[in-house]
């Protein structure tokens, strides 16, 4: 990886770590617990087409550990780890598949990042009954994915130029 | 945007909804709000009561006799009887639509309408 990679990807980290930020600070309040915009997994799009596979994962893992223990728990690194984790595994694999442009990749990332986290909250609160929330978090997590791969594929054919 | 895109949205948003569909019959069903229990003398209906709210409530007749019949967890079961045979505070609680609770010698009957059918041993009824 060459040094300009490397500022990148710190470059990127930063403005992961901003957008989670900003989303604490606005959370999207529908009445649904866990529904999120998912503004920084439009940093792990651009990274996952532009850097890599690794530099993206990399990327998701060092966001979550900076977002949790700076703004929450330790509840949440669970819950944004199983989150994130399933998302970009879903995520490298649709991409791996050549079926999907970058919009069908970031609404699959959408989906299974909410699914990620009922898994988890289905285990640690003990209740199967979660899985109703699904279908809305389901919803909110295509249409943020179809929003943020647009935006994504922008942003990744205007930087590729540039940095890399 | 991709064709394959464009299927991936559909798919998703159709799995969705058929499983919005399917939750919402399996709430209906599972809750069974409208079972409920029905008390009966002598053929004249005393009162009915819902399944899904913890409930006791004392029958007294007119010559003196009474039954005491508890709701507790959706199960309904009489826990005290005048009557000297005590086969209704002896019956096992009952749930599904159709079971019944009878006190001849008070000629109570408590009935549970509504609510889900017996799947275990259905064919018996």
């Amino acid at each position: 990886m060459k040094t300009k990679g490397i500022a990148f990807l710190g470059l990127l980290i930063a403005l992961a770590f901003v957008l989670s930020y900003i989303e604490f600070l606005l959370p999207l309040n529908i009445g649904i617990p866990g529904a999120k915009v998912g503004l920084a997994n439009l940093v792990v799009m651009v990274a996952l087409y532009t850097l890599g596979t690794k530099e993206a994962f990399a990327l998701s893992f060092v966001r979550v550990l900076l977002v949790s223990l700076t703004f929450g728990n330790f509840a949440m690194l669970l819950y944004s780890l199983a989150g994130a984790g399933l998302s970009f595994l879903v995520m490298v694999i649709a991409k791996r598949t050549k079926l999907l442009s970058i919009t069908g990749v970031s609404v699959l990332g959408g989906v299974f990042h909410n699914i990620g986290q009922i898994i988890v909250a289905i285990f640690a609160l003990e209740t199967v009954k979660l899985v109703y929330y699904m279908p809305f978090l389901t919803v909110i997590g295509t249409i943020s994915g179809i929003i943020i791969g647009i935006v994504a594929g922008m942003i990744t054919e205007r930087i590729k130029g540039y940095f890399l | 945007m991709k064709r394959n895109d464009i299927i991936l949205i559909i798919t998703i948003l159709v799995i969705t909804c058929v499983s919005v569909v399917f939750m919402w019959f399996h709430q209906r069903s599972a809750t069974g709000s409208a079972a409920k229990v029905v008390v009966t003398i002598d053929g004249e209906e005393y009162g009915s009561y819902p399944l899904n709210k913890d409930y006791t409530e004392t029958i007294e007749l007119s010559d003196g006799s009474y039954n005491i019949f508890t709701i507790k967890d959706g199960y309904a079961s009489v826990t005290e009887a005048s009557c000297p045979d005590q086969i209704c505070v002896n019956h096992f609680h009952i749930h599904y639509a159709g079971e019944t609770i009878v006190c001849l010698p008070n000629k109570v009957v408590l009935e549970i309408v509504g609510g889900e059918e017996d799947d275990v041993d259905g064919a018996t009824h």
